[in-house]
């Protein structure tokens, strides 16, 4: 049941939403006020996925949802109801990693390893776009991640790497053969 | 975060309706209003998700224009065939703002009510008066190198800082609303309004009103067009001085010339004489130049941003001759050019 004007009881305290994580469905009651990051990290255990800054600054929250990267601090999970999300810990698949996981362990594009999951949930989310080709564009389209070890020309030789062998990918739904 | 009440509008008049009270805000992106709310600089009591509303697509508008819904995010739009192809200083400012991730999420009618970047406002432990009319102004006399300095007055030097709008003020943009007076259309140029004695109003938005699409007049510019943002670091950060400018120039004469600053003012900052000026005129530097003294008249520097003025004089001198060669600002390759 959603929410509605007419149906004013239902909007205080805790609301039922329905919502796929990582390929599973979830039916649970959230506050209002429950942010996706929170609802992942405190409601699920799912801490793969980081709080950094909180405020959309770093992108260490970094996910997808329905396909398309957003941070997930600046969105409440009630409006996320009905949603696919893909968290760090749903890329890789029957023990396999993901291409683009594989690709930043290969290029060792990460230190201290905090912005990680979301510099590689960010960077799945951009060769899904499809709208960098350069590794100047790939610079431009990470600069929502913020890396405080500065592996930034790593983390670029990882997204090319992996960007480059993306249709030998077969998970990737949008993988154009 | 404070607590709240949530509600789904399954209709704009449900929305609006919703709007009667005051305490209640309408949520889409969420990226600045939960970032706000966090910081306890927004405290609503209610919370109106507007992003099941039928307000996402991109249509023709009548007279050749483009009608842009408010939930359109601004990814969306910056990567939508037709506006990169007809209205690419659009695209450009919208890439030139914010991160991917903040884009997937941040609509269009979400972006023109951006709040300000002010470090006071966000800051609930000292004075502001666009989030505590009447306790002061921390910015005047305080840290104020990303401030105003033009349309400021004694009360408010906060700027606006999308990058979105300032490309919507030179492209001439009407905003759609509907209200509990029914609907109305605004143009850019008085959407947004100067801090004057009431900064905590950033909009000429009426109690109760809801941005339903924005309107763009048919293409005039071709590739004679501009953003230009100058920044402290070249990706992902706020624009200390802006330049939006679209020309149409016919045989060596500039026959139609707008201009928008951004990270300037309260609002993108236009003035018809300085677009005037340059009609009829070659695109000349020495025409630019008059064009720039004219658009920064009465410019006024706080001490920290005082630096503003002479870095808007040239950004719309250089932003003028790329428009002019149709040499568009690259958003990928910072080099100014």
């Amino acid at each position: 049941m959603s929410p509605s004007a007419a149906d004013a009881s239902a909007s205080v305290g805790a609301i039922p939403i329905r919502i796929t994580i990582n390929g599973e469905s979830h039916a649970l009651q959230v506050e209002p006020w429950t942010t996706l990051l929170d609802l992942l990290r405190l409601h699920l255990d799912l801490t793969g996925t980081k709080k950094g800054c909180d405020h959309g600054q770093c992108g260490a929250c970094t996910v997808l949802v329905d396909g398309k990267r957003i941070n997930s601090c600046l969105t409440l999970a009630v409006m996320k109801d009905g949603s696919e999300v893909t968290t760090i810990e749903g890329l890789a698949q029957n023990g396999d990693l993901h291409p683009v996981q594989a690709a930043f362990v290969e290029y060792d594009a990460f230190q201290c390893g905090y912005c990680t999951p979301g510099q590689i949930c960010s960077a799945v989310g951009l060769i899904n776009e499809g709208h960098a080709q350069s590794r100047e564009e790939i610079r431009e389209l990470m600069s929502g991640n913020i890396c405080r070890c500065g592996a930034y020309v790593n983390i670029v030789d990882a997204v090319e790497h992996a960007m480059a062998h993306r249709r030998q990918s077969p998970r990737n739904p949008e993988a154009r053969s | 975060m404070n607590r709240f009440s949530y509600v789904r509008a399954a209709s704009a008049a449900e929305a609006v309706r919703e709007l009667a009270d005051p305490a209640a805000r309408i949520i889409a992106g969420g990226t600045n209003l939960l970032d706000l709310m966090k910081y306890a600089v927004e405290k609503p009591t209610r919370l109106v998700d507007i992003t099941h509303l039928p307000l996402a697509t991109i249509e023709d508008a009548p007279g050749g224009g483009v009608r842009i819904g408010a939930l359109v995010t601004n990814a969306a739009l910056a990567y939508d065939d037709r506006i990169a192809r007809d209205y690419p200083l659009l695209s450009s400012a919208l890439l030139a703002g914010a991160s991917p991730q903040l884009r997937n999420a941040a609509t269009t009618g979400g972006n023109l009510l951006q709040r300000t970047r002010c470090y006071y406002f966000y800051d609930p432990a000292t004075p502001c008066n666009k989030r505590e009319p009447g306790s002061g102004c921390s910015a005047i006399g305080g840290l104020n190198r990303i401030h105003a300095i033009l349309g400021a007055s004694e009360n408010c030097i906060a700027t606006h800082p999308s990058d979105m709008c300032v490309a919507l003020a030179a492209l001439e943009a009407v905003i759609h609303v509907e209200g509990p007076d029914g609907a109305r259309a605004i143009p850019m140029a008085d959407f947004h309004r100067l801090p004057g004695d009431s900064p905590e109003i950033d909009t000429t938005l009426r109690q109760g009103e809801l941005i339903t699409s924005v309107e763009l007049p048919p293409p005039a510019f071709g590739q004679n067009h501009t953003y230009l943002k100058l920044r402290d670091r070249l990706s992902y950060a706020f624009a200390l001085v802006s330049v939006a400018v679209g020309l149409n120039i016919e045989g060596g004469t500039i026959k139609k010339a707008r201009m928008a600053l951004g990270g300037v003012a309260h609002k993108p900052w236009r003035k018809p004489e300085a677009e005037q000026a340059l009609e009829g005129q070659a695109p000349t530097l020495e025409n630019f130049g008059r064009a720039a003294e004219l658009l920064l008249q009465g410019a006024r520097g706080h001490g920290h941003n005082d630096f503003k003025i002479e870095l808007a004089r040239r950004a719309i001198g250089r932003a003028l001759s790329q428009a002019a060669e149709a040499r568009p600002q690259s958003q990928t390759d910072k080099r100014i050019r």
